[in-house]
């Protein structure tokens, strides 16, 4: 039977529509709410074959059961179907949930976006071996004897040459019986990855510009995600002052006040210090802000990025979030005192349909 | 996947099959051999996704079919029981894991449908090796597909299954056009002189020349010439599109040959779509049947009852074609063994008298086997369902209300009920279309003509069908319909979409014919 071959085509042609619309995915967030551990459920219109059917207007059906005449039946889509009839399936709202794995979504954005592959930096053709006992053998030390494999055996053979007895059920081992515990070397490779997100919570980001930050996270995650396994991500908020907070907090918090960004980023200075030695790990910062600093703290966080941050990431990404209140001038001001740094990448967000830009010039860089 | 002709049910099913075999046999069931297939739920899946053809040709869409039965499968949210093949012999598949009297109600329903099958005239047309036929199709289809690629034919196959409906299902009984000389060595082709001389009167040679004057027949000759030479094509509207497209359209052979296995197919599938109350009802009637009188023991009844109702359930929105065909049936019998039908019956309006009515006729079997062979669901509506009927199971009409986008209940009235039951089983429940002008325009284009009857054409599903038309076709592509109360005319060029709106038109109150 080769219906695998059907559902492998089916699948080809799922994915092929989910690539042309990837555009359209990326700046909806919907996605994100879909996401489980390892697979994203994306919601694909229906591949029907188009045929002249009956529409909506003027159709109906024959049911069966109670109710008085003028009784609502239901929504068209969750509603009337069957022998019923003359378009008694009007079409529309039929959607297919297909599950994507993140790694499979990360390769579509890609090569969408082509986006160049990351040169992982420090110790990356290292690799540890770690042993692990998940396998059997044949032969082995008696401290490793896998008792309830070998009488499994025993007992198998026994029933096999006819030598068990119900009545008497001895089970004896011979030694073509035994089995032994074994393990096996797994490659670990040493390359780690660590995402710091820094996100402006200040009183002027509203609620869209932080689903736009959120979205755009979300495709950062699953393209640095595909190039490392096991990315550390930490998530770093703040108005006037910054704290470290878990991803949950980061994106839903609404918080008020001034902004002083130097804060976040002795934040995330302390972090990069603490805990990712910058020899043997690949750290990403990705700050979103609208770009509103306090004055008199522009100076103090250029200081800051120069001296720590930059100098202890592979790449720092600003992405600057138009605001109702008007764009603030933070990103000019960073322009103005490092200019095309190779390490720093700036980028405008005005709405949603930017995000598909900025994230390729973020990622672009291939770091 | 082979097909053998013997079948792997274990001794238990096998032993179970003769007995319900001769059930069916006592009661006068007539079918071809029948063959059980035990299979797991997956195998089962796989070849119900595939219409019940394991040996199909490959096609994306009996993989999302897969995909779905074997989600639904495993989430527990649904399960197929039975399926059966319209063939000689006849084909049925088992699930495995179906308890013993699952399976005895299923091999019961079988012999219904196998019954059915064989006698009902509406299948007296079909191809009963299309199983072999099948793998035929399969092997062709997956030849092109070696030879010119996969996504190709696929794309192909996918233009043609958006027209398969457009058939004529009614053509298989009727001969629509004058025979073709089939072996065109042997036949003479009438000479041109011949084929343009008028119809003559039968008449002896010396009375000839008073019986069909000359110079009538010269007239009607120069008429008939003149007739010849504006013909359409076709002569008059072809319902079935996709012979007309198989005879006239610049498809390479591979095209062609794909085009006509769809045909084929769709012809073959055609009978199940027009019989669905009939063939399921019947069936039901003949499990229950066996199932109650003769096969279901004590320990089993429970179960046997648990799943015969679930299969009979009917919800307010759908009419389940199990109860209704069932209950149909029963109906009929009911009423032929009391002699409540014919003249006398009909005019007796003493609803009292009416209820008890009983001359003791008996004619119930006979009747509802006579039923069986001639009708299909259309008219087996149409003659049995009555006013009592639709009152005891509370049968309803509901339609779309656009203010409050919900479907309502609009009527119990008896003959609004039947008439949406009738309207909705015309033609399956498609639209009736057909091919007017095989060369609009003068210059090959398609016109086909959507034969309004109240319900309008889905726009966008129209549309993309159009384009799919377009590219058997070659030449732009027109349908004519009705679009918000107003004549329309679709077209497609190959590029880009037209819709010509033209003058409102009257549409009878279909209310005011009832």
């Amino acid at each position: 039977m080769d219906i695998e071959r059907d559902q492998r085509r089916f699948k080809q042609i799922v994915r092929g529509r989910i690539r042309d619309n990837l555009r359209k995915y990326i700046t909806h967030g919907e996605m994100i709410g879909r996401k489980g551990r390892d697979l994203v459920s994306i919601p694909v219109p229906q591949l029907d074959v188009p045929r002249f059917k009956f529409g909506k207007n003027g159709s109906g059906g024959v049911g069966q059961g109670d109710g008085e005449v003028g009784d609502s039946l239901g929504k068209p889509g969750q509603g009337p179907d069957g022998a019923g009839g003359a378009g008694s399936d009007p079409g529309g709202g039929h959607y297919l949930e297909v599950e994507v794995s993140l790694d499979e979504l990360a390769e579509m954005l890609g090569n969408e976006l082509e986006l160049p592959r990351i040169k992982p930096k420090g110790a990356a053709s290292i690799e540890a071996e770690k042993t692990k006992y998940n396998s059997i053998r044949q032969t082995g030390p008696e401290s490793l004897r896998h008792l309830r494999r070998t009488y499994l055996r025993a007992l198998k053979r026994q029933i096999s040459t006819g030598s068990y007895e119900p009545a008497d059920p001895r089970v004896v081992p011979v030694r073509a019986d035994k089995q032994y515990r074994s393990w096996n070397e797994v490659p670990q490779p040493q390359v780690n990855a660590a995402v710091i997100y820094i996100m402006d919570v200040s009183g002027s980001m509203t609620d869209e510009q932080k689903e736009i930050v959120r979205t755009e996270a979300f495709w950062i995650d699953a393209w640095l995600g595909k190039q490392y396994k096991g990315v550390e991500k930490r998530y770093i908020i703040h108005d006037a002052v910054a704290k470290e907070v878990d991803e949950h907090t980061f994106y839903h918090t609404r918080e008020s006040g001034g902004t002083r960004i130097s804060s976040a980023y002795k934040t995330a200075a302390d972090i990069i210090e603490a805990s990712f030695p910058v020899a043997d790990w690949n750290i990403y910062c990705f700050q979103f802000s609208d770009g509103d600093n306090w004055g008199d703290d522009n100076r103090k966080a250029f200081e800051l990025l120069g001296e720590k941050l930059i100098p202890a990431s592979n790449l720092f990404c600003y992405g600057q979030v138009e605001s109702p209140y008007g764009s603030g001038d933070f990103i000019d001001a960073l322009e103005k005192q490092f200019g095309s740094h190779e390490k720093l990448v700036f980028s405008e967000i005005a709405d949603k349909d930017a995000i598909y830009e900025s994230i390729r010039k973020f990622l672009g860089k291939g770091k | 996947m082979s097909m053998g002709p013997t079948s792997n049910l274990t001794p238990e099913l096998a032993v179970m099959q003769v007995e319900i075999e001769a059930h069916a046999l006592r009661y006068g069931l007539d079918f071809y051999p029948t063959i059980f297939e035990l299979i797991d739920a997956d195998e089962l899946n796989a070849i119900a996704a595939r219409g019940g053809f394991p040996t199909r040709y490959p096609h994306w869409r009996f993989g999302m079919e897969y995909e779905q039965l074997a989600k639904g499968y495993h989430y527990g949210l649904q399960k197929i029981y039975e399926m059966v093949i319209n063939n000689n012999p006849c084909y049925a598949y088992l699930m495995r894991s179906n308890a013993a009297i699952d399976q005895k109600l299923v091999m019961a329903h079988v012999y219904g449908h196998c019954d059915f099958f064989k006698n009902n005239d509406w299948f007296a047309q079909t191809n009963r090796k299309m199983m072999d036929d099948m793998a035929n199709h399969g092997n062709r289809v997956r030849r092109y597909m070696d030879q010119v690629g996969v996504e190709e034919v696929e794309d192909f196959i996918d233009a043609c299954l958006s027209v398969e409906d457009l058939i004529d299902i009614y053509s298989p009984f009727i001969q629509r056009r004058e025979k073709r000389a089939d072996d065109r060595f042997g036949s003479e082709e009438p000479k041109e002189a011949e084929r343009n001389r008028p119809p003559r009167y039968q008449s002896k040679g010396y009375m000839d020349s008073f019986v069909n004057p000359r110079e009538v027949m010269l007239a009607k000759q120069l008429e008939g010439a003149d007739k010849n030479a504006a013909r359409r094509i076709p002569d008059r509207p072809e319902r079935d599109v996709l012979l007309f497209v198989l005879e006239h359209a610049p498809l390479a052979p591979w095209q062609a040959d794909v085009l006509s296995i769809v045909r084929d197919e769709s012809y073959y599938f055609a009978p199940q779509a027009q019989t669905k109350i009939m063939n399921e009802g019947w069936a039901s009637f003949w499990h229950s049947t066996i199932m109650i009188n003769d096969a279901v023991t004590a320990v089993d009844i429970i179960n046997y009852a648990d799943h015969h109702s679930g299969t009979m359930a009917s919800s307010p929105t759908q009419l389940n074609p199990y109860k209704v065909g069932i209950e149909l049936f029963r109906d009929i019998e009911d009423r032929w063994n009391r002699g409540a039908f014919g003249r006398e019956y009909d005019e007796c309006d003493d609803v009292q008298v009416r209820r008890r009515w009983n001359t003791n006729a008996g004619l119930g079997r006979k009747k509802i086997f006579e039923v069986r062979r001639i009708h299909n669901d259309l008219t087996f509506i149409d003659e049995f369902l009555t006013l009592d009927f639709v009152r005891d199971h509370k049968l309803f009409r509901f339609g779309y209300n656009a203010g409050s986008e919900a479907y309502e209940i609009e009527s119990r009235e008896f003959p609004k009920v039947k008439q949406q039951l009738l309207q909705s089983l015309t033609n399956r429940g498609r639209p009736i279309i057909s091919v007017v002008d095989g060369n609009y325009r003068n210059r090959g284009e398609l016109y086909l003509r959507h034969d309004f009857s109240g319900v309008e054409l889905q726009t966008d599903f129209a549309v993309d069908t159009l384009r799919n038309l377009q590219r058997l076709w070659s030449r732009p592509v027109h349908i004519e319909t009705v679009l918000e109360n107003a004549r329309a005319v679709l077209a497609f060029d190959g590029k880009n979409h037209d819709i010509e709106k033209g003058d409102p038109i009257e549409i009878p109150d279909l209310e005011s014919i009832t």
